[in-house]
């Protein structure tokens, strides 16, 4: 055999490697995106979730709403529910407050109450005026309040919910 | 530089001799025959390397089992293609195993001085149906529930202790999660091990015999 020619041993060893490489970036590329998958997976909880009619919802009197958001985590889903009061100040449709019911001391839903004009929370009576001041009670701040709203061409409400 | 690492290397570990050893041993004249017990070696190895990944998305609980089986088919990336190749190298090394066994046989490969060898894999051939039984009902579908709740049944029509075989399989009088869960552990762990000891030995056992030739016409 003169020099330079291919010999058949190392012919063979090049084909192998060269097919076993193929192989392993075929089979090693799936495997680690496999492995990887979750960290890739973008995990947007946000949405903007429908709350009503606006034509429903009387200027001044507040109006109490509820959602519940699913999140999926592979084959587990874990149901959470929020809820609210959208309080109309006037007929202008921007021109309101949105609530988030949940007490801002332990996370008790908290509820209106009409003869007393005021949000009560039912576990350490903690107090909220209709503006969501403080008045009694161990709650350390106002109530939280959704500020991304819109209404929609069909007159729904919707707010903008962001996760928590 | 890498000459030199090697050499290094080689005098402390012996690579050299390990390779003259095991996989430079002289063979008989092969036939194609002959590679189908590196075949189920290299069958066993895959289906080790996709469980183990499995493993990772799999939950062995009957609320979760057949939805995380869902999500590796569905939501994961490349996660078809994984559990594709387990279950596909699964039969396949049934049936590769078989053929070698078979082959073994028909050539008279078991004789002196491999008795052990085929001893060993007989003990072999049983431990990869037991990999394939309790694969089988891992998915927990319609599919794998019933005929894991056959493959029971019929263990327990032994005479006697038929009825304590059954319980002892099943972890208890009924298919349930004990089922699913000791199912789970003898295909992951229990069996894998004994397949890895028993896959020892019989590298041993040829590696020092050798390959067998083929009998003549005169044998």
């Amino acid at each position: 055999m003169s020099e330079g020619e291919l010999s058949r041993r190392s012919f063979f060893k090049a084909v192998v490697g060269i097919v076993g490489g193929i192989i392993g970036v075929a089979v090693g590329v799936p495997a680690i995106a496999y492995l990887l998958d979750p960290a890739f997976k973008s995990s947007a909880k946000e949405s903007w979730i429908s709350v009503g009619k606006l034509a429903d919802i009387q200027v001044g009197k507040p109006y109490p709403f509820a959602f519940a958001i699913v999140e999926v985590n592979g084959w587990e889903r874990t149901s959470t529910s929020h809820g609210g009061f959208v309080i109309r100040k006037s007929d202008n449709p921007t021109d309101m407050i949105i609530f988030n019911s949940q007490c801002t001391h332990l996370g008790c839903t908290v509820n209106w109450e009409a003869d007393a004009q005021a949000f009560i929370c039912p576990c350490h009576n903690g107090k909220f005026s209709k503006d969501g001041v403080v008045l009694a009670g161990p709650p350390p701040r106002p109530l939280d309040r959704y500020t991304d709203f819109r209404v929609t061409n069909d007159g729904i409400l919707e707010i903008y919910y962001k996760g928590s | 530089m890498w000459k030199k690492i090697y050499e290094w290397l080689d005098e402390r570990l012996g690579l050299n001799d390990l390779y003259k050893n095991i996989l430079d041993r002289p063979e008989p004249r092969g036939t194609w025959w002959n590679t189908l017990g590196s075949a189920s070696l290299f069958l066993f190895i895959l289906q080790g390397v996709t469980g183990i990944f499995l493993m990772v998305y799999y939950t062995p609980s009957p609320d979760h089992a057949y939805d995380s089986i869902n999500y590796i088919m569905n939501g994961v990336a490349f996660g078809w293609l994984i559990r594709g190749i387990h279950h596909w190298g699964a039969t396949l090394m049934i049936i590769v195993v078989f053929i070698h066994m078979l082959r073994v046989f028909v050539t008279a490969s078991f004789k002196y001085p491999r008795e052990l060898t085929w001893l060993v894999g007989t003990g072999l051939f049983i431990l990869t149906l037991g990999m394939g039984f309790t694969g089988y009902l891992l998915p927990w579908n319609q599919q794998s529930y019933w005929a894991t709740t056959v493959g029971t049944q019929i263990a327990g029509s032994v005479p006697f202790i038929g009825d304590f075989i059954l319980k002892a399989l099943r972890g208890g009088p009924d298919l349930s999660a004990l089922t699913l869960q000791r199912f789970f552990a003898a295909h992951v762990w229990m069996l894998p091990a004994a397949l890895e000891g028993l896959i020892g030995v019989h590298l041993y056992l040829i590696i020092k015999h050798g390959e067998s030739n083929f009998p003549s016409k005169e044998d």
